[in-house]
């Protein structure tokens, strides 16, 4: 059951075959079983079992509030929630409580989804790991799945078992895993520059980046202004379409999302992808890119070509300088965000008492972990009056020249492009933390940043396992609030690779499958 | 003369600062090493400290990494804000919609006295760098 896409268990409790109750129930045994996975900071049991009681009466009298009514639910610890505690992985915030719900968080209650916790990522979402927060790293579930043990932990000995588990990506690590591990049905992550995609690519899930200014960020603990957007990760495409329709549309207490009319829309069975114009950004083949996600992507782009589609090069020239600009507007925008953390109003307060001003200065030095400080003071020099020009406005113009490259080539005829997502499968932690945070984040960001530069929409969609028997995804790049046709496509893609679901053996003890799926690897 | 105090890395920038003005403004392609002045003054701006030689180390390479922008071509280029740049922002009514959560909100604070926040005293500038304990003075 646990296994199941949100639309099917939908489905199951409409007819009956499984209460809200019951499901809450095992979703929170699972996190309990799975706590090794460490995908949640806090689970909210009381709660989240009062909200499916409450989901239970409502199907009882014939009553749902609609497809997610009864669904359990994760939200990243980045997102406001209203008597839950909001810790953004962070020194800075344990303990504190926010007096109001993130607008999404709000619209998922509203549309009775149970919210069984807050999930784990890196300190202020700003890493690719997952591995940077103060409640220490993620594993990727991958990580305890008989697809990977097969392959690759009888190389090394069984001592070492423990420390072959890999990073899950990030920073919406913690979702990813979530949904990944089957502990709940849909999750919500960030995505400023690929935190969503990156982890939804290693933990085997959908990972979709809406386009900016279609879902709400009141709430989202922000990171970058002008590049975040609240993600969604879920076990299939058509389930991101569900989610994105129960999220999108303008909110009155942001600004940024725009004031079009969102129709919620269902995905057709049926799609002639002949008449698609899928383009292959050749920067994308970059430095770093492993030969099995390179032949993957080739693989891929003669899937679209045999089903009759236009498949063409096409290229993106500033794309290389993506990181460096996010770089920049990234550090400033968090140099200007992070100010707001100074132990008056909220979270942690040194007990340093001798001035405003140096009580300010030690709440912070507590609060912030090294990357975190790190990006405030580089934010900070690249902000200093003899420094604005040269780097913060130059990073501005960057980013239009960057956004532009999409523009002329989405013109030129083309309808969505195909890339890969990360460059390689997940890696050990034992390896991962070898390099700092920044040099990580320019590596793993590569393929997905450029998409938060322009604003647009993009998917990663699992598409294969490796060689090592890890995820890996391929991502959808599509023009601005298009999202029906980027859904479409991946939906289209989706059910030619037949991705096989994860084999866990912790979890198949707490699971009575109900529902049957595809198991054999058939694409890669 | 307070550069003897400091570490050598640190005695290196101030040299390099007495080279002559304008030593802190980056120069494309040759990377610059960033003078205490301004490491002082990021402090303070900040409002959080370098904490060891590793945090100077990781500002430079931050200056280093980001200065790969200048070999773009940017000329006649507009500055890009947001991708929303071509339409209207919406500006909801000037009305107040929500209020009287004063105790809701004091939750969170960890010191306060009736409906105030309370801080430590005001106007003491942080420490000059001779007076402080941090790593730019003590190293």
């Amino acid at each position: 059951m646990l296994r199941a896409s949100l639309r099917e268990v939908s489905a199951a409790l409409k007819e009956g075959h499984v209460t809200p109750t019951e499901l809450c129930q095992r979703c929170l045994a699972l996190i309990k079983s799975t706590k090794f996975v460490n995908a949640y900071i806090t689970v909210v049991e009381e709660t989240a079992l009062k909200q499916a009681e409450e989901s239970e009466k409502r199907y009882r009298t014939g009553q749902p509030l609609g497809v997610l009514d009864g669904i359990p639910i994760a939200v990243k610890d980045n997102f406001s929630t209203a008597g839950i505690e909001t810790t953004c992985a962070s020194e800075m915030l344990k303990g504190y409580i926010p007096p109001y719900s993130a607008t999404v968080v709000q619209k998922l209650l509203d549309q009775g989804a149970v919210l069984l916790g807050k999930t784990n990522l890196d300190e202020f979402a700003m890493g690719s790991g997952s591995t940077d927060g103060v409640f220490g790293p993620v594993r990727n579930p991958w990580s305890y799945s008989r697809q990977y043990k097969e392959k690759s932990v009888p190389k090394s000995h069984p001592e070492d078992e423990d420390s072959n588990w890999v990073i899950a990506g990030g920073s919406s690590g913690g979702s990813a895993a979530a949904v990944s591990s089957f502990t709940c049905f849909a999750a919500l992550g960030s995505d400023t520059g690929g935190s969503t995609r990156n982890p939804a690519a290693h933990c085997g899930v959908v990972g979709l980046k809406p386009t900016y200014g279609l879902i709400s960020r009141h709430g989202l603990i922000p990171l970058v202004n002008s590049m975040d957007v609240p993600g969604i990760l879920t076990r299939c495409v058509d389930d991101a379409a569900v989610v994105l329709g129960s999220l999108a549309g303008h909110d009155p207490k942001d600004s940024t999302t725009i004031q079009d009319n969102f129709k919620p829309f269902e995905l057709p069975n049926l799609i002639d992808v002949s008449k698609l114009s899928i383009g292959i950004p050749k920067e994308y083949h970059a430095p770093g890119l492993s030969s099995e996600i390179l032949a993957l992507w080739s693989k891929a782009a003669d899937l679209f070509k045999n089903a009759g589609a236009n498949v063409i090069e096409v290229s993106l020239p500033h794309t290389h300088y993506s990181i460096v600009c996010y770089h920049v507007l990234c550090t400033a925008e968090v140099a200007s965000n992070m100010a707001r953390f100074d132990g008056l109003e909220y979270g942690h307060r040194s007990d340093m008492n001798k001035s405003t001003e140096s009580m300010y200065a030690a709440t912070r030095r507590e609060g912030f972990n090294d990357v975190v400080r790190g990006r405030i003071l580089s934010g900070n020099y690249f902000l200093l009056k003899q420094n604005y020009e040269n780097y913060f406005v130059k990073a501005q113009k960057v980013r239009r020249l960057i956004a532009n490259d999409f523009m002329k080539v989405f013109r030129s005829g083309v309808d969505i492009l195909l890339t890969p997502t990360t460059l390689s499968d997940a890696v050990p932690y034992i390896e991962f933390i070898k390099e700092d945070n920044r040099t990580r984040s320019a590596q793993d960001d590569i393929l997905t940043q450029a998409a938060n530069m322009a604003g647009l929409p993009a998917i990663s969609v699992p598409t294969a396992l490796s060689e090592r028997g890890l995820p890996i995804g391929l991502q959808f790049i599509g023009r601005s609030f298009q999202e029906n046709q980027l859904l479409t496509v991946a939906r289209w893609f989706e059910k030619q690779v037949k991705f096989p679901m994860i084999e866990l053996e912790e979890v198949k003890r707490h699971d009575h499958g109900v529902f049957q799926h595809q198991k054999s690897a058939s694409f890669s | 003369m307070r550069a003897l105090s400091l570490g050598r890395w640190l005695r290196g920038a101030v040299r390099a600062r007495s080279d002559g003005p304008g030593r802190a403004r980056p120069v494309p392609g040759s990377p610059q090493k960033v003078t205490v002045d301004v490491l002082d003054h990021l402090e303070h701006l900040a409002l959080v400290d370098f904490r060891d030689s590793e945090g100077v180390e990781r500002l430079q390479k931050a200056i280093q990494f980001a200065d790969q922008l200048h070999e773009v071509n940017t000329d006649g280029v507009e500055p890009m804000d947001s991708v929303l740049e071509d339409r209207c922002l919406y500006l909801r009514e000037d009305d107040v919609t929500e209020g009287n959560c004063t105790k809701e909100l004091l939750k969170n604070a960890r010191e306060k006295v009736e409906e105030y926040f309370v801080a430590p005293p005001g106007n003491i500038p942080l420490p000059k760098l001779e007076e402080q304990e941090t790593y730019l003075q003590s190293s």
